[in-house]
């Protein structure tokens, strides 16, 4: 007994310094920033003051974090409309048919993400793949904005977050007993009643998981919005950057970040509020 | 008058040439309680699904009324199912349950209103409304299940194993209360079951399938008094089944032997004649045990005796060591290994001459 504990303890250290130093050090030392002052050559003024809360409440800080809402709902609600037909096409398949295609849709991931953000570039740019082939076959005569705008940072968002939703989705759709969706045919609900009534609220769940997943890192996500934005478009995230990497006030940085933080924490409790578990983010 | 459901040479196969009904004809009449009776896998629930439309049908077709309903989507079939495990809506109350088909037909409020407070008084599920079915036991699961079926008024209920998931003594009931519901409103039910019990108790008709064909059609009372294949014997109730030849023929009788010893005399069939196979059936309630000799008894030793409650089932040896069960009712004085003789009525020694003679 006693060399079992003994065993827990010394396995459980190096995670616990792991976390101390890489994730609650750094953050507490983020949020005691948050309270002081910085000086116009980047430097650090250890005084107390709340001078860099009372910044961002600003309006211009406001419109970087509401546009940030925005892309990160859309993001999410196109993450929505491409993974529910997704799931509900697999559903009839066979166990095996679902297994691979929910594992081919990580493949990709397995690749870095800002590499694979560069070769969005390679479809989006001017004379790109799509302008390209959108010319070719006379759709379009001059060549589209893809980039370097908000449409380029939702694509590269959506592109990049999309199995956070499919993977939630399609565990609460799989679990749908199929003997409802033949009842519902049955008492003669046609495919659209079927999925009003039935597939969506059975599968909501997995769309507040999914969209939790979504929003949250795509109000942050700064390298795509930096990559596929032009760096003209600013989110959180690369306000963030911004703030530590160009302007050299850390400060800032920091008391943005807190209020990322913040953000993050209340979305979570609604999602808890409205029953979800933790354990379904895979156990944030 | 026409039948409300006819399947005509109806086959179904889930891969090439394996099928798992064949060439099924069937023709059910209008406020008919018909069972289809088989064990796992014999293609009862695969007929009723091609039935509702839930099932494609490979070969053959189906009409409802009258109509030819093959290719009709289950939507637009006049049909409902009561499904093995109910399917209710988990989300839904008992109340959005059995108002979703008619809301789903955008019938309007008030008469969707109406019509499911009727029904709730039918199935007496008063004051369950705003339950959630995982708020309510599996008997009252099952009345929601019915009520949302019936609220479409279906020209036919089909029920799937609809009990099979009850209690023993909940089914009973249940099963009474089924049969209850079907007469007061008169609509036919084709239900499905592997119990035997559940078959006998509910239905008008039987259909008895083995491997994806009909085996026997009948009334319960002549699927257990004249089976016509060993399978349907040996499937409902108890039996005795011996294979026999015909030895002699007499007239109007012919003389069956089961063994060197022991011959049976049952009335003769146009085509019988002598040296021909056929089964004897006699049930182990009809046979009288007795420790006195009796009119054609047959001698015999007590083996086996197995109390069970208001039978006792005897198991008795007799020349050429053929074994007779025995049902008889209450206790009984017998000990193992005592002399007894047992006497058949001549009614009760069942002929089965097997399909293949029906046939020629």
């Amino acid at each position: 007994m006693k060399k079992n504990n003994l065993f827990k303890a010394i396995s459980i250290i190096p995670v616990i310094i792991y976390s101390i130093t890489l994730i609650l050090l750094p953050l507490l030392y983020i949020f005691f920033l948050s309270f002081q002052k910085n000086d116009s050559y980047g430097g650090i003024i250890y005084e107390l003051t709340l001078t860099n809360y009372f910044t961002i409440i600003d309006l211009t800080y406001l419109k970087v974090f509401l546009k940030s809402a925005l892309i990160g709902i859309i993001t999410t609600v196109l993450c929505i409309l491409i993974s529910y037909p997704f799931a509900l096409i697999l559903k009839n398949k066979s166990s095996k048919v679902q297994n691979l295609c929910t594992k081919l849709v990580m493949v990709p991931f397995l690749t870095n993400s800002l590499i694979r953000t560069y070769g969005w570039i390679v479809l989006l740019r001017k004379n790109g793949v799509i302008n390209a082939t959108l010319q070719a076959l006379h759709i379009t005569n001059a060549p589209l904005n893809l980039m370097y705008n908000n449409i380029g940072i939702i694509i590269g968002m959506t592109y990049t977050l999309l199995p956070f939703m499919i993977l939630p989705l399609c565990s609460a759709v799989f679990k749908i007993d199929k003997s409802l969706i033949e009842a519902a045919k049955d008492l003669g609900a046609s495919r659209m009643q079927i999925f009003k009534n039935i597939i969506v609220p059975e599968s909501i769940s997995g769309v507040f998981n999914g969209s939790l997943m979504v929003f949250i890192p795509a109000i942050g996500y700064f390298f795509i919005a930096d990559i596929l934005g032009g760096g003209k478009e600013m989110i959180i995230g690369n306000l963030i950057k911004n703030q530590f990497l160009t302007a050299r006030n850390w400060p800032l940085g920091s008391a943005i970040s807190i209020f990322l933080i913040l953000i993050t924490f209340i979305l979570v409790k609604i999602y808890q509020k409205l029953g979800g578990k933790m354990d379904d983010l895979g156990g944030m | 008058m026409e039948p409300i459901v006819k399947l005509e040479n109806v086959s179904k196969c889930f891969e090439k040439d394996k099928y798992v009904v064949k060439d099924i004809n069937l023709e059910v009449k209008e406020g008919e309680f018909l069972t289809l009776l088989g064990s796992s896998g014999c293609g009862k629930t695969t007929i009723l699904r091609m039935i509702s439309g839930l099932e494609h049908v490979s070969v053959g077709k189906v009409y409802i009324d009258g109509v030819d309903v093959t290719e009709l989507d289950p939507t637009k079939r006049e049909v409902n199912t009561i499904f093995q495990n109910f399917a209710l809506f988990p989300h839904m109350t008992v109340y959005d349950n059995i108002a979703f088909g008619l809301k789903m037909k955008h019938v309007s409020k008030d008469e969707i209103d109406k019509r499911v407070k009727k029904i709730i008084k039918l199935v007496e599920l008063e004051g369950l409304e705003n339950r959630l079915p995982s708020e309510i036991s599996g008997g009252q699961q099952q009345r929601v299940a019915i009520a949302r079926g019936i609220i479409m008024n279906p020209k036919v209920l089909l029920l799937d194993e609809s009990l099979c998931s009850l209690d023993l003594k909940l089914k009973r009931q249940m099963q009474i209360e089924l049969k209850k519901i079907q007469k007061r409103l008169g609509i036919t039910f084709i239900y499905v079951t592997h119990d035997q019990d559940e078959a006998l108790t509910m239905s008008d008709r039987i259909v008895i399938l083995n491997h994806g064909i009909i085996e026997q059609d009948d009334t319960p009372q002549n699927i257990y008094r004249y089976p016509k294949t060993v399978f349907v014997a040996d499937f409902i109730g108890e039996s005795n089944i011996w294979p026999g030849i015909i030895s002699n023929i007499n007239k109007e009788i012919i003389g069956v032997k089961i063994s060197d010893n022991i011959e049976f005399a049952v009335s003769k069939k146009d085509l019988d004649k002598v040296g021909d196979k056929i089964n004897i059936l006699i049930r182990p309630e009809n046979i009288k045990v007795s420790s006195n000799t009796l009119k054609n008894s047959i001698e015999g030793t007590v083996k086996d005796i197995i109390y069970d409650g208001a039978i006792s089932k005897l198991f008795i040896e007799v020349i050429d060591n053929k074994i007779f069960k025995v049902n008889t009712h209450g206790i009984v004085n017998f000990k193992e290994n005592d002399k007894v003789f047992i006497q058949i009525e001549d009614d009760d020694i069942i002929p089965i001459r097997g399909k293949k003679h029906e046939e020629k």
